[in-house]
């Protein structure tokens, strides 16, 4: 087993005249935080998708637990073991708290449309098997009380709880975590990096985009910093923040 | 510590004898529905034929509103011609058990026949349309109802395939063993007439179609079918196959469809392009829709209601009106569409999601009372 998880190559992504992605290239280890940042409009996002199978990238490769991603779709990455949240939270909002988790299930599971209307006993025992699970996880992220609860009257923290219960449920090798903490007071971003130090202990690899500045250098192994779409660098986080360059895109050049 | 966790087994003992006599009454109130509903012919029939032969329609209609609420209802995805798979199924039926081909294969033969061609139907439909969603997807489905309609009534020449605008007559009646569904027998002093053996057919084809639904609805692929109606982009990056699973709600819900027009054949004995127009397709999304979207007992409502009020309208207007003035003031299939309509706006504008709304949203419009 190699220590690299995910290594990109040479990324590249343009949505018509605009360059999102330029020749980014990065590795994220295994078991470790790997942060991504920069400032609005840089390709963190852009390249987030690109990674998940949502846009199709236009040059460049992915290699994920050695083998390549092709240019594949969303549902087999998932299947190959990346799992993400979104910026602006994307739950089932109509189904229970439990039922969003038990949809991320769906990946690992098998019963089809005749074991469903038969009620085959491997169907019985994969249907406890998922409903066990995400009550497991549920409890992991801490809104166990909340299982019967639509997902879209959870409150804003919650609804960011059950986002990475969900994509827990799909057995990711690595969780890529779009912005968790916007718009979280501070006493719900204690909570959140005490939930992603969790997830680090247990031996998950969490690529992590944050704003919240003082979150990715606590939390991260290492930081990438990406600017108009390229990346300006990728180090420690304390040699990130003293890194000129990466100053420079932040604050602007001295005139 | 001890105390506290005896008194949450003891709350959890407690929710679980509430559960299981909820479970039990449940059981009765199911048995005593079934038992209701199965005696129901007998009372309809001395009301007269014509009311079996209107109920046998109305569960024609709950039937192909079950189907159509897996697609609408559960995926999410607006099917403006589901009425095409209902013609392909009669069809079916008809090519396959008259004298135009000169074939008569029995019925149980034919009406899973019949699904598979309406379940194809729907792939075909569907794997176009896969991108589409909402108005769009309304757009190429309405075209789609009416192109197959459009086959139906051209198709009659080089090959005289569909017999064209004519349609196909003297269609087989069901028929198992001796018993025959167009004959009448006599148990006892019991009549069972033709309507009467189909009502009970179809009542069973019902109890399955509401079976599967249930179970459907329960599972991992009921799961996903909700999540793709409720973000598709998330379901996707969830895992879900959302192309396949989309597939496979089109297909389910052509499938019965296709069983429908089967029977529908059957029973009628002659179809003809005329009974699949646009009109029915409305008609069939006007039932989910009022019945309550995405819930199977609202739907089986909803279709009921709206095929029995009209006939209702049909039987009581012409009356009322000579009782009242001493004569016919106005046309009562006029009055029938207009009373029709305004109760279809009454309802929609007074209760939104249905006269029986899916549970997620009726426990959303609770929610203030807690």
């Amino acid at each position: 087993m190699s220590e690299v998880l995910l290594e990109a190559r040479r990324i590249g992504k343009r949505f018509g005249g605009v360059q999102a992605l330029k020749d980014v290239s990065l590795t994220i280890k295994r078991g470790e935080i790997y942060g991504l940042i920069g400032p609005n409009g840089a390709g963190k996002t852009t390249l987030f998708n690109v990674f998940t199978g949502l846009y199709p990238r236009d040059s460049g490769e992915v290699l994920f637990a050695g083998s390549p991603l092709s240019l594949a779709s969303p549902h087999s990455v998932a299947a190959a073991g990346i799992a993400r949240t979104f910026q602006n939270i994307r739950l089932f909002g109509n189904m229970t708290a439990q039922e969003n988790v038990m949809v991320g299930r769906h990946v690992r599971t098998r019963a089809g449309v005749f074991g469903a209307i038969l009620r085959t006993r491997a169907e019985r025992a994969e249907e406890a098997g998922i409903r066990r699970r995400a009550a497991e996880l549920l409890h992991y992220v801490g809104i166990a009380d909340r299982a019967d609860d639509l997902a879209r009257h959870l409150s804003y923290g919650d609804q960011r709880r059950l986002e990475i219960a969900r994509a827990l449920a799909t057995d990711p090798k690595l969780l890529a975590l779009d912005e968790p903490a916007a718009g979280m007071n501070a006493t719900e971003t204690a909570a959140l990096r005490c939930l992603i130090e969790g997830l680090r202990k247990d031996g998950l690899t969490v690529l992590l985009i944050e704003h919240d500045v003082k979150l990715v250098m606590g939390l991260c192994d290492r930081v990438a910093v990406l600017d108009y779409g390229e990346k300006i660098a990728e180090d420690a986080p304390d040699a990130v923040r003293a890194n000129p360059k990466v100053i420079v895109a932040y604050l602007g050049t001295d005139h | 510590m001890k105390t506290t966790r005896s008194g949450v087994s003891e709350k959890a003992n407690a929710c679980e004898s509430r559960r299981y006599a909820v479970a039990k009454s449940h059981r009765e109130r199911v048995g005593l529905v079934l038992v209701a509903v199965a005696l129901m012919a007998f009372v309809l029939a001395s009301a007269g034929t014509a009311w079996v032969r209107i109920t046998n329609f109305a569960v024609l209609f709950v039937l192909l509103s079950l189907g159509l609420n897996i697609v609408v209802g559960f995926a999410g995805l607006l099917d403006l011609g589901y009425i095409a798979f209902y013609a392909v199924g009669a069809y079916v039926y008809a090519l396959l058990a008259s004298p135009h081909f000169g074939l008569h294969l029995p019925f149980w033969i034919i009406l899973p026949i019949g699904a598979a061609v309406a379940c194809l139907a729907g792939i075909v439909l569907g794997a176009p349309t896969l991108r589409l969603r909402g108005d769009y997807l309304a757009i190429v489905t309405l075209g789609f109802g009416e192109i197959v309609r459009i086959f139906m009534n051209n198709l009659s020449s080089p090959v005289n395939l569909t017999n064209g605008p004519k349609g196909i007559n003297r269609i087989d009646p069901f028929q198992i063993g001796p018993l025959k569904f167009s004959a009448s027998d006599t148990f006892g002093s019991l009549i069972f007439s033709g309507p009467i053996k189909y009502y009970y057919f179809l009542l069973l084809v019902l109890l399955a179609v509401i079976v599967i639904n249930r179970r459907l609805q329960d599972s991992r692929i009921g799961r996903a079918w909700v999540a793709i109606r409720e973000d598709e982009i998330a379901a996707k990056a969830g895992g879900i196959n959302t192309r396949n699973i989309k597939l496979l709600a089109f297909a389910m819900g052509a499938s019965f469809g296709g069983i429908a027009g089967g029977m529908f054949a059957a029973i009628q004995g002659f179809v003809s392009p005329e009974s699949f127009i646009l009109n029915e397709s409305i008609m069939v999304l006007a039932m989910v829709v009022l019945g309550g979207m995405g819930n199977i007992w609202g739907v089986i409502a909803g279709a009921a209601l709206l095929s029995f009020v009209p006939e209702l309208l049909r039987y009581t207007v012409e009356p009322a009106q000579r009782a009242l003035f001493g004569k016919l003031l106005v046309d009562p299939e006029v009055l029938r569409m207009l009373v029709f309509g305004l109760a279809l706006v009454l309802t929609m504008r007074f209760r939104p999601a249905g006269l029986w709304p899916e549970t997620r949203h009726r426990r959303e419009l609770n929610e203030g009372r807690v």
